[in-house]
């Protein structure tokens, strides 16, 4: 530690600063997480999966086109999008409303497949990408933010907004808030829900997706990454609360500050101690979550 | 223009439905009374295509649409007032009514259908921003009613609308299914309200552990002695 206290409180923001930009993307993640949770009740077990698949493709956009990631991201998500929808439509679906545990083991199973696709087709090493902006900054004030992070900050925020009037200006937006709120009533009206758990799917997977994609720019990825992000999205979904979408953003940053925190104060490769610390206080002293709805 | 004939249902082991045939003809009032449990709500039910029949046919203009899902049976112009209303709680007003125009042949007429409904119902045009979980009883059935005619039905079928209601709410209910069936819709009603709706009726049956055992014209059922005592107290 640092022996002037100025110099460590200054660490400290610094720190803050940066947990809160890489929370944004941590919260796009969780955002995938709970939207599906919300609208169907089935919990994805292969969310972080998914989100290497996403880092996996913006490295490839890059290694082989030459694509920034922040340019090759719209084709990440409409990627995700498209697997997330077909694997909702033909696998997952015919497991909707069944018990929980058979549930779990059909979404391990995907997890499985797609981590050992990742080993098989990339191997074990790790890969990022450098962009000519890397070494960037912006100085606001005292604190210095790395370009790359503040970019990937925006674009998870603005990705959340659209997601925001997906769900609330568009037909198939309100349709699947509709068929979440009362099922049997989006039956009774005429609602395909079918089609509209797959869309659910397909746009919970592209939130990951970009998310990945944002994610490369900050962190190089390697397929064992996969369960520490399930893991992650979980602790933020809970702690924000299951099935909200504020509370999935919220959380994000929530982690995202605690981890660079424990960064600080501990030392980096604790940086979980203090995210898990945070699920256990809010298990014990708010187990529906900071900002659920219902509980 | 409906024709049902030969309706089995089970749930599981359970037979909900045996042999039920029904018929409506366009501009119908047809009224199904019942006791508790006699399998009204898995008949209407069944006919929207939320069940799947273990056996029968159910012709709806010509076209047989049993086991057909839910929204395409929608589409053909089947609507549902539905037990216990089934509002979207959280969502508003206007997008519960949104919603109902799911089938894609109302979304033309989707703004003239609002202004309808709105007109049948200005209570709903008042609350339209307001969540629909916080309207009282009567106005969620309203809703769920307006909601209903903003997928444009053809004919409707309305499970028990008027259950739980206050008096003066049951005889609003009326009033709108009257004034829907002067409007040329067809209609299928389920009510416990047996003497009120047997006076509405064109033709009615009376189902019993998932048979019809009687069915009639209006006047036929309300002069029949059984229906008198078990249904009407008489
Ligand atoms: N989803 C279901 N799963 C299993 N059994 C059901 C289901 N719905 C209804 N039943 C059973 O089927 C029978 C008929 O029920 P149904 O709800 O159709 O009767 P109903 O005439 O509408 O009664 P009520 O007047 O109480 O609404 C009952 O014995 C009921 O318990
Ligand atoms: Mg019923």
């Amino acid at each position: 530690m640092s022996a002037d206290p100025g110099q460590f409180v200054l660490t400290l923001l610094q720190a803050v600063a940066m947990g809160l930009l890489t929370g944004m993307v941590y919260g796009l993640m969780a955002l995938g997480l709970s939207v599906i949770f919300g609208v169907m009740r089935v919990v994805n077990f292969a969310h972080g999966e998914m989100m290497v698949v996403g880092m996996y493709l913006a490295w490839l956009a890059f290694d082989r086109l030459g694509l920034d990631p922040l340019v090759s991201l719209p084709a990440v998500a409409a990627a995700l999008f498209v697997f997330g929808y077909v694997l909702q439509r033909t696998v997952i679906n015919p497991f909707i409303g069944l018990p929980e545990h058979m549930q779990f083991m059909l979404l391990l199973a995907v997890a499985i497949l797609l981590v050992n696709a990742c080993l098989a087709i990339f191997g074990p090493d790790t890969h990022g990408v450098q962009v000519d902006y890397m070494f960037d900054s912006f100085n606001v004030g005292p604190l210095v933010l790395d370009a790359v992070r503040v970019y990937a900050a925006l674009v998870a925020l603005l990705i959340a907004g659209l997601l925001w009037l997906f769900f609330t200006r568009t037909r198939s937006g309100k349709a699947i808030r509709a068929a979440a709120d009362n099922h049997v009533g989006a039956l009774v009206v005429g609602l395909d829900v079918k089609r509209l758990y797959a869309l659910t799917f397909g746009v919970g997977a592209a939130c990951v997706g970009a998310a990945g994609a944002l994610m490369l720019l900050i962190v190089q990825v390697h397929p064992f990454l996969a369960i520490d992000y399930t893991l992650l999205a979980f602790v933020i979904v809970i702690v924000g609360g299951l099935g909200s979408m504020s509370g999935a953003l919220a959380g994000g940053l929530l982690i995202g500050v605690s981890e660079a925190v424990a960064g600080v104060l501990l030392q980096p490769s604790l940086k979980s101690v203090f995210s898990f610390g945070l699920l256990i206080l809010v298990l014990l002293l708010r187990p529906q979550g900071l900002l659920a709805r219902r509980s | 223009m409906l024709d049902v004939s030969g309706l089995d249902l089970h749930y599981g082991d359970a037979q909900a439905l045996a042999g039920v045939s029904l018929h409506a003809q366009a501009r119908e009032i047809v009224v199904i009374v019942g006791a508790n449990g006699a399998g009204k709500s898995s008949l209407i039910r069944t006919i929207h295509g939320m069940h799947r029949p273990s056996a029968g046919r159910i012709t709806f203009e010509g076209i047989d649409i049993a086991g057909q899902p839910s929204h395409q049976v929608v589409e053909r112009g089947i609507g549902q007032v539905a037990e216990g209303r089934q509002v979207f709680p959280n969502l508003s007003v206007l997008e519960n009514l949104e919603m109902g125009a799911a089938p894609r042949r109302a979304r033309a007429q989707e703004k003239a259908t609002l202004e309808r409904v709105f007109g049948l119902f200005p209570r709903l045009a008042e609350r339209r921003r307001q969540a629909a979980g916080t309207l009282s009883g009567g106005e969620q059935q309203m809703l769920a009613i307006g909601r209903c005619l903003m997928g444009q039905p053809k004919l409707i079928m309305l499970d028990e609308p008027s259950l739980g209601l206050s008096p003066a709410m049951t005889q609003e209910v009326f009033r709108v299914v009257r004034q829907l069936h002067a409007d040329g819709l067809t209609i299928l009603l389920v009510e416990q309200n047996v003497m009120a709706s047997l006076k509405l009726a064109n033709r009615a049956y009376v189902l019993e552990n998932g048979r019809i055992v009687l069915s009639g014209t209006g006047p036929e059922l309300l002069d029949n002695d059984g229906v008198r005592q078990a249904y009407l107290g008489l």
